[in-house]
This record gives C-alpha cells, sequence and structure tokens, in this order.
C-alpha cells in the first residue's frame, strides 16, 4: 500500500486526540513549529499507524503530533507544535 | 491539581464515552453500500459532517476501530451511519453483513469540529463527493433541505459526485429529489461506465468539470471535498489552483482500511 493512500486528515484522529486534550480540537488553531505555518488540526495530514497516529504539516511535513499507546502509557509529542489556540466553543 | 481549574474543565468538556448504540433499521443503498440507523442513548446530538468512531472487540480482546461519517442531519434524532463494504476490511464486512435490526454496536461522537457545516454559516456551498465520500455530504445536503425556505434562498447549493457505474450511486432517488429543489444543482460523474442516454459526465473528476459545477473563487464559496484521498487531493489542488483560498476548501480523506 503506498504511504499517499494511508494519509488522512488529522480532523480522523479527532476521536484520539480527544482523549488526550478532553475536547474536540480539530478547530484549533496549530502553529508548526518546524515551519511556522499555522492550520486547523483538522487539517494537518493523518498517518496512522498500529499504536496511534502522526499528524504532519500540510506545508513542509513537519511531524507536529505525534501520539503512541504502549502497555499501559499514551505517550504524545508535541514537540512540533509551537503554538495551539483552541475555540472555547 | 488545582480544584477551580479541574472544575472549568469538567463544565467545558464533554466526555468522549463509548455507548451501545442499537441497530433499529437497516436499508441497503447499493450493492456494496448499507445504511445503519442507530439509537444511541444519551446523544447529546451532532452537526453535518462529523463522524463517529465505531469499535470492535473480538472474544480474545482484540479490537479494531474505524471512524464512519454520520449520514443524517442534525435534525433527526436518531444517527445513521452508511458504510461501505471493503472486502478485505475488518469492520466494514461485519457492519454490512452480519449486523442486523437489535443488534448494539459500540460508538463513541460525535467527532470534528473542522470538516462541519450549517446553513447559518452561508454559502456559497460546494460539495464535491466521490464513492462514499458522499456521505457527509449528504448530511449538510439533508440540513440544507430542513432549513427554512428564505435561509435556503440565500445559500445556493452544487454537488459534484462521481461514482464508478451508476449501480453504485449512493442515494439515488433521494439526490433525484434534491436536483428538483430550484437552490441546488446536482451533477454526476460516471468513471467506470455509464448507461446508454447518460446526461451526466462520464469521466473522473477534473478541472473542466469544477470550472462548469462549482462556483467562481471571486464568489468565495465554501467547499467540503470527501472521497478517496487521491480523488479529495486532486479536487483540492484544482480548486486552489482556480483561485480558491485554501483555508475554504475543507476535506475530508477516506482510507483503503475498512
Amino acid at each position: 500500500m503506498q504511504t499517499e493512500e494511508m494519509r488522512l486528515d488529522g480532523n480522523a484522529a479527532g476521536g484520539a486526540l480527544r482523549e488526550i486534550f478532553a475536547r474536540d480540537v480539530t478547530a484549533a488553531l496549530a502553529r508548526c513549529g518546524g515551519c511556522g505555518a499555522t492550520a486547523p488540526m483538522g487539517a494537518l495530514l493523518e498517518y496512522g499507524h498500529e499504536m496511534g497516529v502522526i499528524l504532519r504539516c500540510p506545508t513542509c511535513d513537519t511531524a507536529v503530533l505525534r501520539v503512541a499507546h504502549t502497555p499501559g502509557w499514551t505517550r504524545v509529542d508535541v514537540v512540533g507544535i509551537s503554538f495551539l489556540m483552541i475555540p472555547e466553543n | 491539581m488545582i480544584p477551580d481549574v479541574a472544575e472549568g474543565v469538567t463544565r467545558t468538556a464533554q466526555r468522549l464515552d463509548w455507548r451501545v448504540a442499537k441497530v433499529t433499521e437497516v436499508h441497503n443503498e447499493t450493492k456494496r453500500t448499507r445504511t445503519l440507523v442507530l439509537d444511541i442513548p444519551e446523544w447529546p446530538g451532532h452537526r453535518a459532517g462529523q463522524h463517529v468512531d465505531v469499535r470492535l472487540v473480538a472474544e480474545d480482546g482484540y479490537q479494531a476501530q474505524r471512524s464512519y461519517s454520520i449520514a443524517s442531519p442534525p435534525e433527526s434524532a436518531r444517527v445513521s451511519l452508511t458504510v461501505e463494504r471493503l472486502d478485505d476490511g475488518e469492520v466494514s464486512p461485519y457492519l454490512c453483513d452480519v449486523l442486523g435490526v437489535g443488534d448494539g454496536l459500540e460508538v463513541r461522537g460525535p467527532i470534528g469540529g473542522y470538516f462541519v457545516w450549517d446553513v447559518a454559516q452561508g454559502g456559497p456551498l460546494l460539495l464535491v463527493g466521490g464513492g462514499s465520500g458522499v456521505v457527509p455530504l449528504m448530511a449538510m445536503l439533508r440540513h440544507y433541505v430542513a432549513a427554512d425556505r428564505s435561509m435556503r434562498a440565500s445559500v445556493p447549493v452544487r454537488l459534484l459526485y462521481s461514482a464508478r457505474t451508476v449501480d453504485d450511486i449512493i442515494y439515488r432517488d433521494e439526490l433525484q429529489q434534491l436536483a428538483d429543489c430550484p437552490e441546488i444543482r446536482v451533477a454526476l460523474a460516471l468513471t467506470r461506465a455509464a448507461p446508454e442516454g447518460w446526461r451526466g459526465y462520464r469521466r473522473r473528476i477534473d478541472r473542466a468539470m469544477l470550472e462548469e459545477v462549482g462556483w467562481p473563487a471571486a464568489e468565495q464559496p465554501r467547499t467540503f471535498v470527501c472521497g478517496p484521498t487521491p480523488l479529495v487531493e486532486s479536487v483540492a489542488n484544482l480548486l486552489v489552483a482556480l483561485g480558491h483560498d485554501p483555508a475554504s476548501v475543507r476535506t475530508e480523506r477516506f482510507g483503503p482500511t475498512g
């Protein structure tokens, strides 16, 4: 299977993200730590894998957010987000 | 933990719990797609374009989880999912072939605040779908026709929908009815085979089609594109090349796993 076919939108990770952020963040604006571009989380590129998800910047491909589930732990790497703005409603 | 912060979090955030929905109706849409009508306890309501996660758990504890777009409009108390059967899938064959009326199904949702539209957001609206990508667009169209006429008059809608053959068109009869609405234009494209006398398009969605069916960029339409990843990316790129603001083109890619 080609990688491009596996690519989805950040929107598809809405359920998994809500486990972490406790609210819907697909409409939240994330500024990429790599290039500084700002995009709604729902518009990031999502690459699912067995253990979790990776969200990449549509502009520069930086891994903005990485989530991995390991026994007993959910590991979240947010080093690719330099700023996150979450709408109140 | 600071107590009042914790309280604030509890107030503003809605927990996303798995709930056992009950299947109340089943409709076969095409050979490969089926609509499940679900009664979900304590369903908080949803917006057009949102999805739910569905989870199947085997006796040995193995879990498979997929996301399915909601086809029913916010105005409907029950939640409809239209599922395409992917033969080598882990979840969709069960949903399409095994699950029946009265059965339970684990779901959580509604999910998503990005690929959503309601009539108050205005338009004009362009919906572009491929295959089962029409499902969340249908929730938007159903929501649209439920709005009052004065609201609709200020928000004209165009749908461009591509399917392989005429028998693969999901919601075919309903789309024909929608096309009778003066505010809605429905354009269909068949990519594999077309019956004699077919008056729609007979090719994949391309630039010329988007120019004919879509709105000029100057009208600043809201655009939602949903379907297989290659179709969505091709359409989104073409729209941007036609001058549309990338932020006004919202996409929902459907992956190849079912």
